[in-house]
């Protein structure tokens, strides 16, 4: 058997003639927090949905462990679910809504009580047994989501944007606390979300979708530094892309100049896209830069400034931690192993 | 407060149609008329607890709970069916089930005297296939009838309008959690609906164990639930002290059932009128 816990073969998903996915596959290992990012409407939560079993895919396979489970019913299958928006049971108390799924299952009360307690430990809610859902502030409605997902020890546990909810301090926290739970645990996390910092913090591997299908596969690294096309390079951070030709194997032309790249094998005399991340333009004197521009605009980001400076046309994103002056004119340099070249996409 | 002046036509209205009636009536119900004047008197009361009057009071009872009863279990299931279907559908679905109440009242339930009757369409029908005439009318069974298809759609919307607002993702919890259909039922669905069905027992109990209209039309004559009891003071006999006197039970029972009804309507368990 692989290693390979959930696989997914070509799985096309239609709503009435709308395609919501395409041709989607996707491997899935053991322990492994891999996150479907994309913006509103790429499929990632559609995805997420046909692998807790509540959407069953037009065409494709699910493998769970090897085996098909297509037609498995969402209450048999071995995943658990942290919904956008909790879904807490509001009937109940806290322990009853962790309890939920113990209770189905039909333990006995002793064991129901030293898990629940174990898993309210776990998410620092002791003491919250018997409060109403309703009373919890979001932090603490998401974490008894959480522990009522775990509580059934699932081997996946599918995570649907659960930190959309919570304010930006609060996210970050809850990024780092869910990051050692997994670990701890073991467990296998499918992340859902659009936020691309949360996906860099807290992956091991990034699956990158737009329009129902995969743009990309990779881990946080690779996703940035490597994009495949100039929607994945614009998604993950902010990017210059700008219309290039490669003259030949480690040579560019962008911008009304030659760089040397450290790409090859695109053919002489092609058109690519050009993807320079804003931290990798180097502002020197005038006379020292590749190009020349003049600064436009100044903003005080925290860690660094974001300048836009134009030169040669283009409209550059520059960040650094020092600060040219608005109207200055500056040089500015772009280096062989910062220059991502990647073919152009075919419009659709 | 500078707005509070908007509420006297309001306060005037209530005044004149609720507060003194009320007041009116309680003040008949405790008064007897005689040659000295108007005395202080329980004896209506007292007179409502004769074995012939207790019979008509429990009777009534009985009828609008199983009434209720029957609502219930008719219409839990329709309610379930327009909370489910979809946008189109349920227009359509929603649209039946209300026009009926567009008729008056009456009409409705003298529609179904024709069609009871002994000459009645069910027994024509009947009688093509040589069946002799049935008794339908004038029995416990036509009075339940006529009761359970006005007040239907007083079960069907409440139990509705909740289900329709609980979230789809906690059913979805649920089934995640591992129950199927029947445990997230039992556990989530209606559970999350009994407000609905606590208003929706109020709203039909209240009409049923008042009603005169239904009893009278497909009771018969001799038929007597406390509704044509109170009528028959007011209208026919002219004792107006009794018929004040059983208005003012049957409102105490209202209010003890709508009292034990609150605490189910409100969401949380905390609250409630009794809380």
């Amino acid at each position: 058997m692989s290693e390979n816990i959930i696989e997914l073969i070509n799985i096309s998903k239609d709503y009435d003639g709308t395609e919501a996915l395409r041709n989607v596959s996707l491997s899935i290992k053991k322990n492994e927090f891999v996150t479907l990012l994309g913006p509103s409407g790429c499929g990632k939560t559609t995805t997420l949905r046909i692998i807790a079993g509540f959407e069953s895919p037009t065409e494709g396979t699910i493998l769970f462990e090897g085996e098909n489970i297509n037609s498995l019913p969402p209450y048999k299958r071995k995943v658990n679910t942290v919904f956008q928006r909790y879904a807490l049971f509001t009937h109940m108390n806290v322990f009853e809504n962790v309890a939920f799924g113990l209770r189905i299952k039909k333990y006995d009360n002793k064991t129901i009580k030293e898990k629940v307690n174990n898993v309210l430990h776990m998410v620092n809610l002791s003491g919250f047994e018997k409060r109403s859902v309703d009373s919890l502030s979001g932090g603490q409605q998401q974490r008894v989501a959480i522990a009522r997902a775990l509580v059934n020890e699932p081997q996946v546990l599918l995570l649907d944007e659960p930190l959309a909810a919570l304010d930006l301090k609060l996210r970050k926290e809850m990024q780092i606390e869910l990051k050692q739970m997994q670990k701890r645990l073991g467990i296998t996390f499918v992340y859902v979300t659009h936020d691309q910092e949360e996906a860099l913090t807290m992956s091991d591997t990034i699956v990158v979708m737009r329009d129902g299908a995969i743009q990309q596969i990779g881990t946080p690294v690779e996703i940035y530094n490597e994009p495949k096309n100039a929607f994945v390079a614009d998604f993950i951070g902010e990017s210059n892309i700008i219309d290039g030709v490669m003259l030949r194997d480690y040579l560019v032309r962008f911008a009304g100049h030659e760089f040397e790249c450290v790409d090859k094998g695109f053919g002489e005399n092609t058109e690519v896209d050009v993807v320079v991340r804003p931290e990798d333009i180097k502002i020197t004197r005038e006379e020292d830069g590749m190009i020349k521009g003049i600064i436009k605009s100044v903003t005080f980001k925290g860690v660094h400034y974001e300048m836009i400076a134009e030169a040669n046309g283009i409209q550059w994103i520059i960040h650094s931690t020092a600060m040219s002056p608005v109207n200055s004119r500056v040089g500015l340099n772009i280096y062989p192993n910062d220059i991502q070249i990647m073919k152009k996409v075919v419009a659709e | 407060m500078k707005t509070r002046w908007i509420a006297t036509p309001y306060i005037v209205w209530m005044i004149i149609f609720t507060v003194v009636p009320l007041l009116l009536v309680f003040f008949f119900s405790v008064t007897v008329q005689t040659d000295d004047g108007i005395v202080f008197t329980l004896e209506h009361f007292k007179k409502l607890m004769e074995p012939i009057y207790l019979k008509v009071l429990l009777r009534s009872i009985l009828l609008a709970f199983v009434s209720t009863l029957v609502c219930l279990v008719l219409g839990y299931p329709m309610a379930m069916i327009l909370a489910s279907s979809d946008l189109k559908r349920k227009n359509v679905l929603v649209f039946l089930f209300v026009a009926p109440m567009w008729m008056n009242f009456l009409l409705r339930t003298y529609a179904w005297l024709t069609l009871l009757e002994k000459n009645g369409l069910i027994n024509s029908v009947l009688s093509i296939f040589g069946i002799k005439p049935l008794n339908l009318l004038y029995n416990n069974l036509a009075v339940l009838l006529g009761m359970v298809y006005n007040f239907l759609p007083f079960m069907v919307l409440p139990i509705y309008s909740v289900l329709s607002k609980v979230d789809k993702s906690v059913i979805e919890a649920a089934q995640d959690l591992g129950a199927n259909n029947f445990k997230v039922f039992t556990k989530v669905t209606f559970p999350l609906s009994l407000p609905g069905v606590a208003s929706g027992i109020t709203m039909v109990f209240m009409p049923a164990v008042t009603t005169f209209v239904v009893p009278r039309l497909l009771g018969g004559a001799q038929f007597t639930l406390i509704g044509n009891l109170i009528e028959r003071q007011f209208v026919l006999v002219g004792d107006w002290n009794f018929g004040s006197a059983i208005s003012i039970v049957m409102m105490i029972l209202i209010l003890i059932s709508m009292g034990i009804m609150s605490r189910y309507e409100t969401e949380s368990v905390e609250g409630g009128f009794f809380g």
